[in-house]
């Protein structure tokens, strides 16, 4: 299949050879592993460039993407969580859970394209494909810097951060419910305090922990969507080519996508195993 | 069964909750959609026989283009949109029903063995738990569908089912360790039953409750999963009929206006989506006593 529809045997088998596939499976497995301890994945079979090159050519894409959908539903997650707890049966609160049980049951990837409907389509106020303009900063290309660049980000980010905003909100929510009704809140108000410090310092402080662990966890999650996002908006980032390289039957671009996904998640892991430390003062890891 | 079910609280609690009712009502609409498919719809979009290329891309019945043959319209193909939901719907619940039970059942099995026995057991079937926990449902079915060569409805079954079972055999392997302290377990075992005669005549029905909320739960899930990944295409082949398909299908004509490709199939799949929350969410409440002791 790599030598091409009309190969001869020959030439059929010499690329056999060329990638090692003519050896056993355990032969093969194993100098997979030994190669990749060194770092070395394989060449990509469409474009003979190494697998790992090819794929992290294209992690600035992902990782700005990435970043603005944990920045919006982080942000966006907890601040709407505290609007809605401090007045639960407000109208705008009901909006918002309203909205938020919307952000839950729509798919990801139709939430995409209801955006570009009504954002590119018929209002033609956003743009709907690709990163748009980008600068070149050393090795890593940048969408953040022109204004072009920022107005493809709208879209996508929003997708991409629609489902884990939807979840944190609801997280933030009930953990404010149980925290403002404890005693130590109510000592905090016979205080006197600022409604300010009482919220953001007394109760949300402690409603954080299980806001921080949902975000961390579900990063794989967000990778995931990540690849759909991508595939929706033609962003040039990992995801899309995962679904190039799945297409094509590109083995070594996808085990090196596994890879790479598999190290993210994991340090990403040990990154909230540090932030629980600085939210909780009760654990230490000595 | 159906007496006792009469004059137990739950249809009480069940007639005065409408949102319940509702999602109830939808489901019955949905499963009996999808079981009579072939009946209902206008024509089979997979008979090539009856496709027609010149119905192509036609607007729904009250637009000007459209014709009453095609109420919803028709995509690319010449398929009406209406007949292809309907029997999208088929292997959307098809998919549904089969990944939870089929991943139930392993997550149970796992779980159970894992929290009765702990040890070695315990720990390579948690941590192998986490790993794919932490590579989340999601991820995890694209990576596995991606490595097969070829993929259909029964493949997706199968890699949702591998990244799926992770939260069954948490959730189980969390009450079997509760239960098994109790009291009747240990008298039980004093009588010389079995392991396994204890497992499921014993911890089992004590430890289900939590299980169905989250198949009710989980088949929502699911159903989304199957349709992102039939949209990235590597979910059903194009040969079958499937929402996520439809609607990929139908974003490359959204810049020619042609909305109903995509809008309906999408409106079905959050209608499906949120009649099964709604009820789920009831029934996390009816199977929590503290909760409905409470109200």
């Amino acid at each position: 299949m790599l030598a091409g529809k009309y190969a001869t045997q020959a030439e059929r088998e010499h690329v056999r050879i060329v990638y090692g596939l003519d050896k056993p499976y355990y032969v093969q497995y194993a100098n997979f592993l030994t190669n990749a301890v060194k770092g070395n994945f394989g060449k990509s079979y469409i474009s003979q460039v190494d697998a790992l090159d090819t794929i992290l050519e294209r992690f600035p894409a992902t990782f700005e993407l990435a970043l603005s959908a944990i920045f919006i539903s982080i942000t966006g997650g907890v601040l709407l969580g505290v609007v809605v707890s401090i007045k639960p049966h407000g109208i705008l609160s009901r909006l918002i859970m309203a909205g938020s049980l919307g952000g839950i049951s729509i798919p990801t990837f139709f939430m995409g394209i209801l955006w570009v409907m009504v954002f590119a389509v018929y209002l033609e106020w956003l743009p709907a494909f690709g990163r748009g303009d980008t600068v070149q900063l050393g090795s890593w290309r940048t969408g953040f810097l022109t204004l072009d660049g920022l107005k493809h980000f709208i879209m996508p980010a929003l997708t991409l951060s629609g489902y884990q905003l939807a979840v944190l909100l609801r997280l933030t929510r009930a953990g404010m419910r149980e925290v403002l009704s404890e005693e130590y809140i109510k000592t905090a108000w016979a205080k006197g305090l600022s409604p300010f410090k009482v919220i953001i310092k007394h109760a949300l402080r402690n409603v954080l922990i299980p806001v921080v662990t949902i975000a961390g966890l579900s990063f794989g999650e967000l990778i995931a969507f990540s690849i759909v996002t991508e595939s929706i908006f033609q962003w040039p980032g990992m995801g899309n080519l995962l679904l190039i390289s799945i297409f094509e039957n590109d083995h070594p671009v996808i085990v090196t996508y596994i890879m790479l996904a598999a190290f993210i998640i994991l340090s990403i892991n040990i990154v909230v195993d540090m932030l629980y430390a600085l939210l909780n003062p009760k654990i230490r890891y000595d | 069964m159906i007496r006792i079910f009469k004059k137990s609280h739950h249809l009480n609690s069940f007639v005065n909750d409408p949102p319940a009712l509702i999602g109830a009502v939808l489901i019955v609409v949905f499963v009996f959609c999808a079981l009579f498919a072939s009946v209902l719809a206008p024509m089979d979009p997979y008979d090539l026989t009856r496709v027609d290329l010149g119905n192509a891309l036609m607007a729904p019945a009250w637009m000007d283009s459209g014709s009453l043959a095609f109420p919803l319209g028709t995509d690319d193909q010449g398929r009406g949109i209406l007949s292809t939901i309907l029997y999208g719907l088929r292997t959307s619940l098809l998919v549904g029903f089969t990944v939870v039970i089929v991943s139930s059942i392993i997550g149970i099995v796992l779980g159970m063995i894992g929290g009765y026995y702990g040890g070695l057991l315990d720990t390579v079937i948690m941590r192998s738990a986490d790993t794919v926990f932490s590579f989340s449902t999601t991820l995890l079915a694209i990576l596995l569908l991606g490595i097969f060569e070829s993929r259909n409805i029964w493949t997706v079954v199968f890699a949702i089912c591998i990244a799926g079972w992770v939260k069954y055999a948490r959730t189980i392997r969390g009450s079997v360790l509760e239960v098994k302290e109790n009291a009747y377990v240990t008298a039980a075992k004093a009588c010389g039953a079995k392991d396994f005669r204890i497992l499921f005549k014993h911890i089992l029905p004590n430890a289900m409750p939590p299980i169905f909320v989250l198949m009710a739960v989980d088949m929502a899930v699911v159903i989304m999963l199957e349709a992102t990944l039939s949209f990235l295409g590597v979910g059903v082949p194009i040969t079958e009929p499937s929402l996520g398909m439809m609607i990929s299908i139908g974003k490359n004509y959204i810049y020619a206006g042609m909305w109903w490709m995509v809008l309906f199939p999408g409106m079905t799949l959050i209608l499906m989506v949120v009649a099964i929350n709604l009820f789920s969410d009831w029934f996390r409440d009816e199977m929590n006593p503290r909760l409905s002791q409470r109200s």
